[in-house]
């Protein structure tokens, strides 16, 4: 019985990857390796002011200082940054003035990603920003969105047109020192998202950012920063995708969303990088670090993730709740099948009085993956009445993978209420058999299960990217690939 | 519409079944009784294609194809339909999704589009009247907090909702208490039509107050040691299954 179980589940959760695809795109890339140099010829590139290059340069020496962290769950083999190319961007025949403008190869990988750039044809209500490597190629609607005072550009336009913005915010959430993926990201950041929500405005439309890494040996390091000043709303995306490669790649970004006074923000993030072959050869290394900075009182920063793709995942996107009242949220649905593995969870740091913060973990291991939760509730002397409600569920699906829970508690306030739940469970052969005498499919069985499992999540994604996640949860766990 | 020869079957190396003949034609309703342990939901699981069950010998042929052959989903199709003993839990898939998925799988198998959302839903308020069950129940996790006889209900509802032609109800009646054994007997006896059959599997007698079957087997030990009419149930009732187990040795002595 055990056997049959095991060899169904294996079956069904050996899906191919879908977005594999490399596209011939004509690009500039720099010699591969890391130096001083290279940041000064990334800043050069980019035509960056001194102040830009020297924060780099900081970041650089620091980094040189620092040590990959070994305390993850995680089997990864030693990195060689001299062996990445830091710098690739697909080459502008001249500045984009229209769609026209576009390399066609390049407008036809994003379609075929369901990525359109063109804006009568996209989703109605998503503006979009599109990076491919090192750069962002084109952002949807900005032109919409200044009307009502809204920025949203590429981080390096943000940094020729609202420089006293991005020097006034980046690195106030994650300093340059924080992390070493965050420090190396510091150094070598090429491009990605910013956005300014300024005082009072509801954002009318999903903002979102598409990521692609497309040209080989390249890192992507992208770094999004996103401000919702006093009393403002705005609900962002993330997706990424990657080609198949034997090799690893890396991928080191940064996120820092601040939220003043009484502002709302919803961050959700579909990542699908390429996972890796079966046997775990290649896949994207995701070493990303998010945080939200609650600033103002009565703010709330929501993080929502679907994390299916990456060879490797080490990501804990984080809420710092400074302000009094404000409100931080993490809801995860954490996909590991064949050698994929995923140390991720959150941070919520509780420093203002009244704060709140929930945390809804869904792991969810298959074939060899290796599935950890990793969080941190942190209450500190000042915070009273700090209250967080934190739950951990892990699904297997066979017997050859893994899920793990550490849950770290740190509470100096003795008003604090803290609560933490977890589970495990497995997809059992009774439920896929019950389904099938209901006449659904072994492999439609365990996307229903799983898409059960995972509703709670999804539920909290935004309605075409709930579809699509869910879409992509069954792929991920299957053969059946459109 | 099922002929079953000779059928033997084990669990883990096994044998439980030892030998089953059996032949049910359109219409008839079959009541399988036995002692626990006799073989009674293997059988069931062997009808609906359980994996770990496995068969040794003998054949099943359902309207002249080999049944054994097989895939579960392909026989829920085709219209065999397992009502569970304990039926299963699946957190966070509501019944209307998982309702609406497996019909929508019937229907493509007998070539016709999918319903649109408010004739499927207009179908499952029809098919919840008729077995009194809960409208809540719908918007619910499949089986999930639901307690032993809303689980019960809940697949005759899903009978109702799947119109098999052959339905197995495998000890429908055990943990329900008199109301909830009425509704579902009544339930069952709102969806006899001519054209199909069902098997009732059950310990008791007393649900063959309320579902009256053609013809009563008697299982012990994997074999059918006794069939006759509807009266064997009283028969076996008033006597327990000792009597039976006395006979069957004793024909063994002689």
């Amino acid at each position: 019985m055990e056997k049959d179980q095991d060899k169904i589940l294996s079956d069904v959760t050996s899906g191919e990857y879908k977005y594999g695809f490399y596209s011939d795109i004509d690009m500039e890339r720099i010699p591969k390796g890391l130096s001083e140099d290279v940041v000064r010829i990334i800043s050069g590139k980019k035509n960056e002011p001194q102040w830009l290059l020297e924060f780099r340069l900081k970041a650089y020496r620091h980094w040189l200082t620092m040590k990959m962290p070994s305390w993850p769950n995680l089997k990864i083999q030693p990195i060689n940054y001299q062996e990445i190319i830091f710098y690739a961007a697909p080459v502008q025949r001249k500045n984009l003035d229209s769609i026209d403008d576009i390399d066609p190869e390049l407008r036809k990988t994003f379609d075929k990603l369901g990525i359109p750039l063109t804006e009568q044809k996209h989703l109605a209500g998503v503006a979009v920003d599109a990076v491919i490597d090192s750069v962002s190629v084109k952002t949807t609607f900005k032109e919409t969105l200044a009307e009502m005072g809204i920025i949203f550009c590429s981080f390096s336009d943000a940094v020729k047109e609202y420089p006293d913005l991005v020097k006034r915010y980046m690195g106030s959430v994650v300093p340059y020192t924080d992390n070493f993926f965050a420090t190396l990201n510091s150094a070598v950041f090429s491009d990605g998202s910013f956005c300014y929500i300024p005082k009072g405005v509801r954002c009318p439309m999903e903002l979102s950012t598409y990521f692609r890494i497309n040209s080989a040996n390249t890192g992507q390091f992208e770094r999004t920063l996103l401000i919702a000043d006093e009393e403002s709303y705005v609900s962002y995306l993330e997706g990424c995708t990657a080609p198949s490669r034997d090799e690893n790649q890396l991928h080191a970004a940064i996120v820092e969303i601040v939220a003043e006074k009484n502002a709302e923000v919803k961050y959700s993030t579909v990542q699908n990088w390429y996972p890796g072959n079966k046997e775990g050869k290649g896949g994207v290394f995701n070493f990303v670090t998010k945080r939200g900075l609650c600033k103002g009182e009565n703010s709330k920063i929501s993080w929502t993730q679907v994390e299916t793709g990456s060879a490797i995942t080490w990501k804990y996107p984080s809420c710092i709740l400074r302000g009094d009242n404000s409100i931080g949220e993490f809801y995860s649905v954490a996909v590991t099948n064949n050698y994929q593995q995923a140390d991720t969870g959150t941070k919520m740091i509780h420093i203002g009085k009244n704060t709140k913060s929930t945390i809804l973990s869904k792991g969810i291991s298959a074939g060899h993956g290796q599935n950890s939760y990793r969080g941190l509730v942190k209450v500190l002397k000042n915070a009273s009445n700090a209250r967080n409600f934190s739950r951990c569920d892990s699904l297997l699906l066979g017997d050859k993978c893994g899920a793990h829970t550490f849950p770290y508690l740190e509470v100096d306030n003795q008003t604090a209420i803290v609560e933490h739940e977890a589970t495990t469970s497995k997809i059992g052969e009774d439920q896929i058999f019950y389904c099938n005498q209901r006449g659904i499919s072994t492999e439609d069985a365990i996307g229903l299960i799983v898409n059960g499992y995972a509703r709670e999540v999804i539920n909290k994604l935004p309605m075409e990217f709930a579809v699509e996640a869910q879409k992509l949860l069954q792929i991920s766990l299957e053969g059946s690939v459109g | 519409m099922l002929i079953i020869n000779n059928l033997k079957a084990a669990i883990a190396g096994k044998n439980i079944l030892k030998g089953i003949s059996l032949e049910v034609k359109p219409g008839e309703i079959h009541a399988i009784m036995g002692p626990n342990g006799s073989g009674k939901s293997t059988l069931a699981a062997v009808l609906a294609g359980r994996e770990l069950v496995e068969v040794t010998e003998g054949t099943v042929t359902y309207f002249g194809e080999n049944l054994l052959k097989m895939a579960a989903e392909d026989r829920a199709k085709e219209g065999i339909f397992l009502g569970f003993q304990y039926p299963i839990e699946i957190p966070g898939v509501s019944m209307v999704n998982f309702m609406k998925t497996a019909v929508n799988e019937h229907r493509e198998h007998k070539g016709l589009d999918p319903l649109s959302a408010s004739d499927f839903l207009k179908m499952m308020r029809e098919k919840k009247e008729l077995v009194e069950i809960d409208s809540k129940l719908a918007n619910r996790s499949v089986n999930e907090g639901f307690s032993g006889g809303e689980k019960k209900k809940n697949e005759i509802f899903q009978m109702a909702m799947l119109e098999p032609k052959l339905a197995i109800l495998d000890e429908t009646d055990s943990g329900l208490d008199i109301d909830a054994l009425r509704i579902v007997a009544n339930g069952v006896n709102k969806l006899k039509r001519p054209d199909n059959s069902f098997i009732v599997i059950t310990h008791y007698q007393r649900l063959l107050d309320y579902i009256v079957p053609d013809v009563v087997h008697v299982l012990y030990d994997g074999r059918i040691v006794k069939t006759a009419g509807k009266e064997l149930a009283l028969e076996l009732e008033e006597k327990g299954y000792d009597w039976i187990k006395n006979e069957v040795e004793n024909n063994i002595l002689t």
